[in-house]
């Protein structure tokens, strides 16, 4: 299966790395000059490799010409082409809100980093999604961790560094449990690869350890109820476009190689009570992230616990995608690739547009948001917009995600993840109500900063293109079932 | 554009003007005051010539897949251009009415952004072919609404928009359920006269019971059925133009439309009534009805009792749906025209007494018909109207309703009817003979002064203009497209395939 546009692969992992070291050897350059021929390029290559898997189905390339189970994989299926190009589009909105911010922003010596661990963060994500075997992924995993506390850490202020070192504590934990799971792993199988262990794992001890390591690890990193602690922190405390990628794209990488692993060798010891313990801490992800956003006095922070809670839609499936019947896994695979994408690009558009409007009142707060309705039309816009997506109201990406695990469920006849699903939408109502309460409210007239226009207009287009997912969701889904787990039953395009 | 794309126009020729609206600065009131016009005449006219397609029995339509097993249906049907037309209609007015009222006020850009969203998701719920789109436009709906009810943004007005927030959320909620359960063993239902899920096996039928029920109640609650009406009075502290929309354009139609569409389009009437699902809406709307009127009697703001008023009114649509007969569809579905015209008028003369006089409460209403007599003589008319005594556009309804619950076997309804006309005379004569035969005892609260005539034209010509609809609507009830004519032929159509 290697042809003439695998190179695409690997180039998507390059690029960034490349503008990585670029962005750091030459940091007296002008910004602009350096970071926009770079985020051209990186999404170009991940569009091209979009289109590429959307053609010709599942790619692999083997680095250095060595084939499986001695060389290093990469693999793109409709998943990681997909995230791979979100992560493409998300990071240049945020490098462009970045590029747009006042100079005053940039007086800190930490800000030099900012670039290079950026375009680092971006490389690992793009090794995460693209990762072939288990050790890549803990390299990417491992970068990746390691980029964003460096990206927390920008912001300059006391509590991002302690929220930063909390993050840390927390993501060498995590790969460090993971590690020792895939060394366990390794001693069983004598390989790593995910296509030499597709017969699946068997019921021995050290796979039961190491499975348990591993999950144990992957759910701390990506924030799972009750582990999620160090999330609203980290994400309330960095610069906006900061938050933006973690909520976004960090948080679901962890996520992604957790189905890869359970719903790949691990689906046949996916038995109904570990999966049924996976949505139960999904919906304690629900209520809990969605009670702390509906009490927190400031707007980063409701943001932040947004995160939580949204993250647990992605767990609640869990139980859908290894049901008994063939029409809710199916459905549930639809909703939660849909939820992934969908909530990458809306909460993207709601750090992006809070950060605009924090700027704008100059105060953490909610309540200080009074009058913004009349100032910051636009970016209370886009916040409104990326919140009918989170709400899960139609049309957007986040109903038609809500829509297909409600049919997931109904199809499997488990009520209890209905109730979820729609006790969750009310509790998302409820929270980002208070943002628009508060922005109605008539406020005084000349306390706002003025804010650049194109942080609206970024923040716009996030939200907008999460809305328009909703209505236009033929193609996405098409591409994101190539490759899909052979157990979710959905071999659609010539899939491996 | 091909004559196909139809309803897509109709729908873009407000979706267009709100973004325009949304980015034109606040200082831009001539060009904002004109596209607002421009666009309200281009959509009746659109609505017009996509009634001409459903005379000649070929309705326009629009469809794309939005993802596997769920299409996007735009198609202007009979009922569709019902419902359609009269928001088109009562847009245009409320406009106008709506550009006067706002003279001078702050966030004028925002409000008709948000009021010609509002139009939009209106043109979406009538126009949509399944209950997927309608559901879209319906949420959208509530959504769009939300700011122009807390536009004021005083602590009583974000108060309304939380009460009004948690019923509808939680309405559109259950609404969403009811069609999830539905799609789950019906697949995707479109609207079809005579309704489509007769083929649905017996076994299933509990289920259907189910989804009936939850689809009802997360309409009944915009339609403000008895218990779910409470966010409807406390919204009353919206601007005046925005109570007509609630009440007569857009939001508590939007309810009693859908359930015009699920009793006779998703499952169809027959199939309804084999289910046993049309007396307990029978029970229910009659319990509004009367509640309502009841109510309405207890109140002496002259809003809150219109808004009460509207919770008994609206009611009687829902009464007609579910009255077993072509009559009882004939007055329900001619009553979701006549209830707009007649509730929009007196919401324009509530607002005409509030701006001019700084009138809110009845009891200073005691001669105000010599001040504002042409005002005063469309209050007036809606109300003897909405009692109705013939041959104003209400007893149009009443009679056909009546006629309707003796056809579908419930003689029991007629006695709902009548205590009801009871109870409108007792809670709207004091008020027409306050404003006739009293003197006036005070001088007026906040009398302002619009020159030559009694109050701003911008009021005076769509209250006026309504008033006028509401006697010809029961005059000119046997003439070619009336409302009378069209509830008619969509009433064929459903009974006769």
């Amino acid at each position: 299966m290697i042809d003439a546009a695998t190179p695409l692969i690997p180039l998507a992992v390059v690029v960034p790395l490349l503008w990585a070291v670029l962005t750091a050897v030459r940091p007296q350059v002008r910004a602009a000059w350096l970071v926009v021929p770079g985020l051209l390029a990186w999404c170009t290559t991940a569009a091209l490799l979009w289109s590429h898997v959307r053609a010709q189905g599942v790619t692999q390339y083997a680095l250095g010409g060595w084939a499986e189970p001695l060389g290093i994989g990469l693999r793109a299926d409709g998943l990681a082409a997909t995230l791979t190009l979100v992560t493409a589009v998300i990071a240049s909105a945020c490098a462009l809100h970045r590029l747009l911010s006042p100079p005053a922003e940039f007086a800190d010596h930490a800000a030099r980093w900012f670039w290079p661990l950026f375009f680092l963060l971006g490389a690992a994500l793009d090794g995460v999604w693209l990762a072939a075997d288990l050790f890549n992924m803990y390299v990417g995993l491992e970068l990746l961790g390691l980029s964003a506390v460096g990206l927390v850490t920008v912001a300059g202020t006391t509590i991002a560094l302690a929220a930063a070192l909390r993050y840390l504590l927390a993501a060498l934990l995590g790969s460090l449990a993971y590690l020792l799971g895939v060394a366990l792993l390794y001693a069983d199988y004598g390989t790593l690869a995910l296509a030499s262990l597709a017969n699946g794992f068997t019921a021995s001890t050290t796979t039961l350890v190491a499975l348990a390591l591993i999950t144990a690890g992957l759910c701390l990193k990506t924030a799972l109820f009750p582990l999620h602690g160090w999330l609203p922190p980290a994400h309330g405390a960095a610069l906006p476009p900061v938050s933006a990628l973690l909520s976004a794209l960090v948080v679901k990488a962890s996520f992604v190689m957790l189905l890869r692993i359970w719903l790949g060798p691990g689906v046949s010891l996916l038995v109904p009570a570990v999966a049924q313990g996976f949505g139960v801490l999904g919906a304690g992800a629900i209520a809990w992230g969605g009670w702390q956003a509906l009490r927190h006095a400031e707007l980063k922070m409701l943001v932040a616990h947004s995160t939580v809670a949204q993250l647990g839609y992605l767990f609640v499936a869990v139980p859908l995608l290894v049901d008994a019947s063939a029409a809710a896994r199916a459905s549930a695979w639809d909703g939660v690739m849909l939820q992934v994408v969908a909530h990458a690009l809306a909460k993207s558009a709601m750090f992006l547009a809070s950060g605009a409007l924090i700027a704008a009142v100059a105060s953490y707060r909610v309540d200080d948001l009074a009058g913004v309705s009349r100032h910051m039309p636009l970016a209370l816009f886009a916040f409104g917009l990326s919140a009918v997506s989170l709400m899960g109201l139609p049309p957007s990406g986040g109903f038609s995600a809500k829509w297909m695990l409600l049919q997931a469920a109904l199809a499997s006849g488990q009520w209890q993840w209905v109730f979820v699903l729609l006790g969750g939408g009310l509790l998302t109502a409820g929270y980002v109500f208070r943002v628009f309460r508060a922005s109605f409210l008539q406020g005084a007239e000349d306390r706002f900063t003025p804010t650049p226009l194109g942080w609206d207009v970024v923040a716009l287009a996030l939200a907008a293109s999460a809305i328009l997912l909703g209505v236009m969701a033929v193609a996405p889904l098409e591409v994101l079932r190539i490759g899909a787990p052979p157990s979710v039953g959905l071999l659609l395009n010539g899939a491996p | 554009m091909s004559a196909a794309s139809l309803p897509a126009w109709v729908l873009a020729s407000s979706l267009l003007p709100a973004v325009l609206i949304f980015l034109l600065p606040e200082s831009r009131r001539r060009t904002r005051t004109t596209l607002n016009l421009a666009a309200a005449g281009l959509k009746l006219v659109l609505v017009a010539a996509m009634s001409w397609g459903v005379v000649r029995n070929a309705p326009h339509e629009v469809r794309f897949t939005m993802w596997p097993g769920a299409e996007f249906i735009l198609r202007g049907d009979a009922l569709a251009c019902l419902f359609a037309g009269l928001s088109a209609l009562l847009w245009l007015f409320t406009t106008i009415y709506a550009i006067g009222y706002l003279e001078g006020a702050p966030n004028r850009s925002r409000f008709f952004g948000f009021f010609s969203l509002c139009v939009a998701s209106t043109m979406g719920i009538a126009l949509a072919g399944n209950l997927l789109t309608f559901l879209l436009f319906y949420e959208l709906l509530t959504l769009s609404t939300y700011p122009l009810v807390v536009h004021r943004g005083t602590e009583k007005a974000l108060a309304a928009g939380r009460t009004y927030l948690r019923y509808t959320i939680t309405g559109g909620a259950a609404l969403l359920l009811g069609i999830a359960v539905l799609y789950s063993f019906a697949g995707d239902v479109e609207f079809k006269e005579t309704g489509s899920l007769r083929a649905v096996a017996e076994s299933q039928w509990p289920l259907l019971r189910v989804a009936f029920g939850l689809m009802i109640a997360g309409l009944g609650v915009k339609a403000a059925l008895v218990p779910l009406h409470g966010w409807l009075p406390q919204a009353m502290v919206a601007p005046a133009p925005v109570s007509a929309l609630l009440h007569a354009v857009a939001v508590v139609k939007a309810g009693a439309f859908g359930i015009v569409r699920v009793v006779y389009d998703v499952y169809g009437i027959e199939f309804a009534r084999e289910l046993a699902l049309l007396v307990p809406l029978t029970i229910a709307a009659s319990v509004t009805i009367v509640w309502g009127s009841l109510r309405a009697t207890q109140q002496t703001d002259l809003k809150r009792r219109l808004a009460f008023s509207t919770v008994s009114q609206v009611s009687y649509i829902a009464l007609g749906v579910s009255l077993f007969g072509p009559l009882g569809t004939i007055g329900g579905l001619v009553h979701l025209l006549h209830q707009g015209i007649m509730k929009v008028t007196l919401f324009y003369c509530a607002g005409n007494y509030a701006e001019t006089l700084g009138v809110h409460d009845i009891r200073e209403l005691d001669g105000a018909g010599r001040r504002m007599p042409l005002t005063s003589a469309a209050f007036t008319i809606g109300a003897v109207g909405m009692i109705g005594v013939p041959p104003l556009a209400g007893f149009v309804s009443k009679w056909y309703l009546g006629l309707g619950a003796l056809e579908a076997g419930h003689p029991w309804v007629l006695a709902v009817l009548i205590a009801s006309s009871v109870l409108n005379a007792a809670y709207f004569l004091p008020i027409v003979h306050r404003l006739w035969f009293r003197n006036a005892s005070a001088p007026w609260p906040d009398e302002r002064s619009f020159g030559r005539f009694e109050t701003s034209l911008w009021f005076l010509i769509p209250t006026l203009a309504t008033a006028a609809l509401t006697v010809g609507a029961g005059l000119f009830a046997g003439m070619p497209f009336s409302p009378l004519q069209w509830a008619m032929l969509i009433t064929r159509r459903e009974y006769l395939p």
